[in-house]
């Protein structure tokens, strides 16, 4: 036990952990972002709230959630601990400012991080924990005539608080009654101040990636003439551009269709 | 000579007595300096005013003047040895500065650098981590054929670069955490990566990263600043190295799995 305190606690094993999660993380944003695109197919959530039941039921996939959230708390904590061993380092501070060749992201990963952390807290109160733990989101259901293929939905409100999905056919059309999450992205999405911090967290989401990414994969001591360059192509362009775009699109997306009703 | 382009510039100096009392800026005039001097040259001048006027004169590190000990520091206009690349304190000329302009000249700023007076600061951290586990050792014994062990080029060029570092903590001054990453990640490849160095790759990362830590180095955030700013230019592919030996250490060696070969230690 002493030696796997030892190995973790080594300034190195720290940065080993971070790299690990952070690495994690990083692949949960491409299931995130895959999922939620459904949020822009034109059914009226019928796609995304089927997701959304999915995700919260599906064991394998509960576990793994259990798994991330740790992630993030370990990530953060961690973050905290060499952010205040590193600070220990350098006591006095240098009164002359350094203009190194050191990226802008590299050298405030702390500021970006804590950007991302407070966003995480909110989203994750505002939808997972709304949707988890409270009675505040609705029920939607969803009406398919099988012959035409044609789709309604209603409100629903279910008899029993216990309610959470429902699905069943009768005289050739399809009912489905689930929890309409889906509603409440659409709400919160078109208050302007909520759009505008998403829009600002995806930001930090991209710098943080930016220098993350290809760091992490540094601190692993995987470093190589070819593959190291795949790397940072796929740090810059996948986690900083294409993925914080992705779900930054949302918000926007669904202020502007709340502008137009 | 020509006496045409001296320079004359303001200098704000760090001035701290000991390493237990607060240091403070104190702002000292470098009149009629020649382009063609050295920093170090420069700071000569200057202290020899000083003693003219029976002041304390400027205490700073040097030693060979060539660029090759390490011994010389300074943070310069906020760049460890001054604003050029490749190239320690005593091989920056005045000619890399303006007439007229303010310099700001600090010590290397790090806990496990404490300042003995002004600008000079106690490296002797450096030190202990060579000496906990920064060498080879050679049996007594028959003298060996020279080249006896091939090496390959590519391993050999590779080993001498990072073999290149002279110990003056430029990578420690530059890290925004005070991180001795470059420094101990140097001295570890150097000898790891050439077969002499073999029978200690794994107990030498160990002991050397332990001794960094127990140091008050800070962590590696991949910044980058360190190679910037390193005189010798030493890589931060060092740094990958180091780590991918140390985690391969602490993980997966033989003395690391299993009981009955760690107890041999």
């Amino acid at each position: 036990m002493s030696e796997f305190k030892q190995t973790f606690n080594s300034s190195l094993g720290k940065k080993l952990i971070m790299a690990l999660t952070g690495l994690f993380l990083c692949t949960f944003l491409i299931v995130h972002l895959g999922g939620n695109l459904l949020l822009f197919s034109d059914d009226d959530g019928y796609g995304f709230n089927m997701y959304a039941n999915f995700l919260t039921h599906f064991p394998p996939i509960e576990v793994v959630a259990y798994l991330l959230y740790l992630c993030i708390l370990v990530h953060a904590v961690y973050s905290l601990i060499l952010t205040i061993q590193n600070r220990k380092a350098r006591p006095v501070s240098y009164a002359a400012v350094n203009k190194s060749r050191a990226s802008w992201s590299s050298k405030n990963m702390g500021l970006l991080g804590s950007i991302l952390l407070l966003f995480i807290v909110i989203h994750m109160s505002d939808f997972w924990f709304s949707y988890k733990y409270s009675h505040k989101i609705g029920f939607k259901e969803y009406r398919t005539d099988l012959a035409t293929g044609k789709t309604t939905s209603v409100d629903y409100v279910p008899a029993s608080a216990d309610f959470e999905k429902s699905a069943s056919t009768e005289n050739n059309i399809e009912i489905v009654r689930v929890k309409d999450l889906h509603a409440r992205v659409a709400s919160s999405f078109s208050n302007l101040l909520y759009v505008v911090f998403y829009v600002i967290a995806m930001g930090a989401v991209a710098f943080h990636l930016l220098h993350g990414f290809q760091s992490a994969f540094r601190t692993l001591g995987w470093v190589h003439r070819k593959y190291t360059p795949v790397v940072c192509f796929i740090g810059t362009w996948l986690f900083a551009v294409i993925i914080p775009l992705g779900f930054a699109a949302m918000p926007v997306v669904y202020y502007i269709q709340s502008l137009n009703k | 000579m020509s006496t045409n382009n001296n320079m004359n510039l303001t200098l704000k100096v760090w001035r701290q007595k000991n390493a237990e009392t607060r240091g403070a800026f104190v702002t000292y005039k470098a009149e009629g300096i020649s382009p063609d001097m050295s920093f170090l040259e420069m700071l000569d001048v200057v202290n020899e005013s000083l003693i003219h006027k029976q002041d304390e004169p400027i205490h700073f590190d040097h030693d060979c003047r060539e660029g090759i000990c390490g011994m010389c520091s300074l943070y310069i206009n906020g760049h460890p040895h001054g604003p050029k690349n490749a190239i320690t304190t005593c091989q920056l000329h005045m000619r890399t500065f303006h007439d007229g302009e303010t310099i700001v000249i600090e010590p290397w700023r790090a806990a496990a650098f404490p300042v003995i007076k002004d600008l000079a600061v106690d490296r002797s951290a450096f030190d202990r981590i060579q000496q906990a586990g920064g060498f080879v050792s050679v049996n007594t014994g028959g003298v060996p054929d020279a080249n006896e062990i091939a090496i390959p080029k590519v391993i050999a060029d590779e080993a001498f670069n990072s073999a290149t570092c002279i110990g003056c903590g430029a990578c420690v001054a530059a890290c925004k955490n005070a991180s001795a990453m470059l420094f101990v990640s140097a001295k570890v490849t150097q000898l790891g990566m050439l077969p002499q160095g073999q029978p200690e790759r794994y107990s030498r990362v160990q002991a050397m990263v332990a001794q960094m830590d127990a140091e008050g180095f800070g962590s590696c955030t991949n910044t980058g600043a360190c190679e910037a700013e390193c005189p010798k230019e030493i890589k931060m592919t060092n740094i990958s190295r180091m780590n991918n030996d140390y985690f391969s250490a602490k993980l997966f060696r033989e003395e690391a799995m299993h009981e009955h070969a760690a107890s041999g230690e």
